[in-house]
């Protein structure tokens, strides 16, 4: 019965959302703030990546509060799950392929993520992505050896910096510029590495503390033996 | 059209499990469902036809040749928010179970609709 009740919402659901979707035209080429944006992305912050300059630049404020919500949802999880007694891991020791494979894949893999954070001004990718990259590469430490260890306080003391690093540059602008978050470092040549202001300062920050902050979640998770 | 169409059916699947489903990992997937339907979504409304992807990689590529960047960076943010989000339920749910020995929201009571 209870079944038959949800299908039916459900489906009314579906259908008037549909309806109105439908008439939004499909696959017509961008209008309004994301025509001017693509326009003057390079113009205006000297990167090659129009998305990340969305998210740094122009959105960079709103990008400090995205940063907030996953502190705090790190920091949430810590206090929900916290308890007086140390805990362990559960998991047993993988298999010698497994973990001779994984000490050689880890730097690897966190070289990949480093490698995405500092250049999400110029290829797909950014200080996100790159983060939950190295956070896998910990993960798979994790769940080959028992015994891997992550050292908290190091892992805060990253994340508080990268945070203040944030910061810090976006009151740089409201110093030397004019607003909170301005680009006031020179663009350079658009496409090198050393270019676009700011951006890549931010990303590799924000790099810094997602990586910090998912590698402590994934911690906290995994401990579930008292 | 077929691309809304796919994204509302995830979005509507994702539901069901919500309200369906007396598991509670199970309801946390079917957020999860929920979140990726509306991602697919709202990249599906940015999506120009023969357009390519947000960057300038090659000197000769012009702005009206491109997809719309804003849904793009909107969703980047999304994601985020969402692991954020199933990051908290999954220890609330590991909390619920050290109290109550059971994941069925059925035998918790004060959980009942």
């Amino acid at each position: 019965m209870r079944k038959v009740i949800a299908i039916l919402l459900l489906f009314i659901i579906g259908y008037y959302s549909l309806d109105v979707l439908l008439k939004i035209p499909f696959g017509e080429s961008a209008g309004g703030v994301g025509k001017h944006y693509l326009e003057s992305t390079i113009k205006e912050t000297g990167a090659v990546n129009s998305v990340t300059a969305i998210v740094v630049s122009y959105r960079g404020f709103d990008t400090l509060g995205e940063v907030t919500v996953l502190f705090l949802a790190a920091t949430g999880l810590g206090a929900i799950l916290y308890d007086k007694k140390a805990k362990k891991r559960a998991l047993q020791n993988a298999s010698v392929i497994v973990k001779t494979s994984s000490k050689i894949i880890y730097p690897l893999i966190a070289l990949l993520g480093a490698y995405v954070f500092v250049h999400g001004h110029l290829t797909p990718g950014g200080g996100f992505q790159g983060g939950a990259i190295i956070a896998t590469g910990v993960l798979l430490m994790f769940i080959s050896y028992r015994s891997f260890e992550t050292n908290h306080k190091a892992l805060s003391i990253i994340e508080s910096l990268a945070g203040m690093t944030f910061v810090t540059i976006g009151f740089a602008g409201l110093i030397y510029g004019t607003s909170f978050l301005q680009n006031i470092l020179p663009f350079g040549i658009p496409g090198e590495l050393f270019s676009a202001g700011i951006i890549p300062l931010i990303y590799i920050a924000v790099g810094f503390k997602v990586g910090a902050e998912l590698t402590a979640l994934l911690d906290n998770l995994l401990k579930t033996i008292k | 059209m077929i691309y809304y169409a796919t994204s509302i059916l995830l979005i509507l699947i994702g539901m069901y499990a919500v309200l369906v489903k007396k598991n509670l990992i199970k309801i946390v997937i079917g957020l999860s469902i929920v979140d990726n339907g509306i991602h697919l979504l709202l990249i599906a409304i940015g999506y120009v036809k023969d357009g390519t992807a947000p960057i300038f990689s090659k000197p000769g590529l012009q702005a009206s040749q491109m997809v719309d960047p804003v849904p793009q960076a909107l969703v980047l943010t999304a994601i985020v928010i969402g692991l954020a989000v199933t990051a908290v339920a999954l220890s609330l749910i590991i909390r619920l179970y050290d109290h109550h020995k059971t994941l069925n929201i059925n035998k918790i009571r004060k959980l009942k609709w």
